[in-house]
């Protein structure tokens, strides 16, 4: 028995179920044989992986010094009045 | 219902199980309530920038973000005796922020975005991909690529991690309705799990993989238009019929 081949229209919409994890192993076969066979697909998923990676690179951001400090004094303050 | 940050409207029946608080959580928590400054002061680098990152999506100025964040953090040390452990500790402080910063939007009159697939903004039905990129459905191959993406593999590291790629991505995230920068935001920026984040913002895991779709779908658009100009000109143009693939689950 053979299901339908994905298209890559439908690939599309798949993507973040299959890098999450959740899709059927059944449809997961389906994406990964569709991925294998087809390069506009397979750079998508490089893609959108390169994509969540800079995004990951976005959280380099330190919390100001000076927050930093009111905090410890706030937190003194509470510790005082327990 | 002891550990939940504020009144009512806080329990949820749509969020998977929260993970109850790790061992390093309780004895972190022991520190804090023994009134151990270094713990307090490990805890906020831990959370800081996350926390003023996602109270940014809430209110309008980064300055008032600061304030939510620095009230969470009081939020938290009153909270602590009643703290049971049974969501991680992580998961309570980022709920008391985002109650936090939930009423102070309301307070300087913001709506607060409701956790929806359609929010404001975000045109219903709008497609992950371009309808024009793809081959139309009487077409020899229905629904494969006209104007295929090409792999970010060859473009240099240099120019994919430069400040402006980043910018341009910070950019687009920003740009996102409120929901969706809140969960790629946590997901993608922030390395939070599914679970934390559905517990965090009270969504559902189905609702939040969607939302995390459309999001990452609208930023790789964003990075793919400024890596890659003069992309759009290859095929028949943006317009034409914005149709609906359904997200398949």
């Amino acid at each position: 028995m053979s299901t339908p081949d994905l298209t890559c229209m439908e690939m599309v919409e798949l993507v973040t179920a299959y890098l999450e994890d959740t899709l059927a192993p059944a449809d997961r076969a389906r994406f990964e044989d569709h991925v294998m066979v087809c390069d506009g697909c397979s750079a998508y998923l490089d893609q959108m992986r390169h994509t969540i990676r800079l995004a990951g690179s976005l959280s380099e951001e330190a919390i100001p010094g000076d927050a930093r400090d009111a905090l410890l004094q706030a937190f003194r303050g509470w510790k005082a009045n327990r | 219902m002891t550990d939940t940050a504020f009144g009512p409207g806080e329990a949820t029946t749509v969020a998977p199980p929260a993970a109850a608080a790790s061992p390093e959580e309780q004895r972190l928590l022991a520190a804090l309530r023994g009134g151990d400054e270094a713990a307090f002061a490990q805890l906020v680098d831990r959370f800081g920038s996350s926390m003023l990152r996602l109270a940014m999506t809430w209110v309008s100025t980064r300055a008032v973000a600061e304030e939510v964040v620095q009230e969470t953090w009081l939020g938290v040390l009153n909270g602590l005796d009643r703290f049971e452990g049974r969501s991680s500790l992580k998961t309570w402080i980022f709920r008391i922020l985002s109650n936090t910063a939930k009423k102070r939007a309301v307070r300087e009159g913001r709506s607060i975005p409701v956790s929806s697939f359609a929010e404001p903004g975000d045109e219903r039905g709008e497609p992950t991909v371009e309808r024009w990129r793809f081959s139309a459905p009487e077409s020899r191959y229905p629904g494969g690529w006209t104007v295929p993406p090409r792999s970010w593999d060859r473009i240099p590291e240099e120019q994919l991690l430069s400040a402006e790629t980043l910018a341009h991505v910070r950019r687009a995230i920003d740009a996102l309705p409120p929901v969706q920068r809140q969960v790629i935001t946590m997901r993608d920026v922030d390395g939070f799990s599914s679970a934390e984040v559905c517990n965090v913002l009270e969504l559902s895991d189905t609702n939040q993989r969607v939302l995390l779709h459309r999001a990452r779908g609208r930023v790789r658009r964003a990075l793919e238009r400024y890596l890659e100009p003069g992309l759009d000109l290859e095929g028949d143009g943006p317009g034409g019929d914005a149709g609906t693939p359904e997200v398949e689950t």
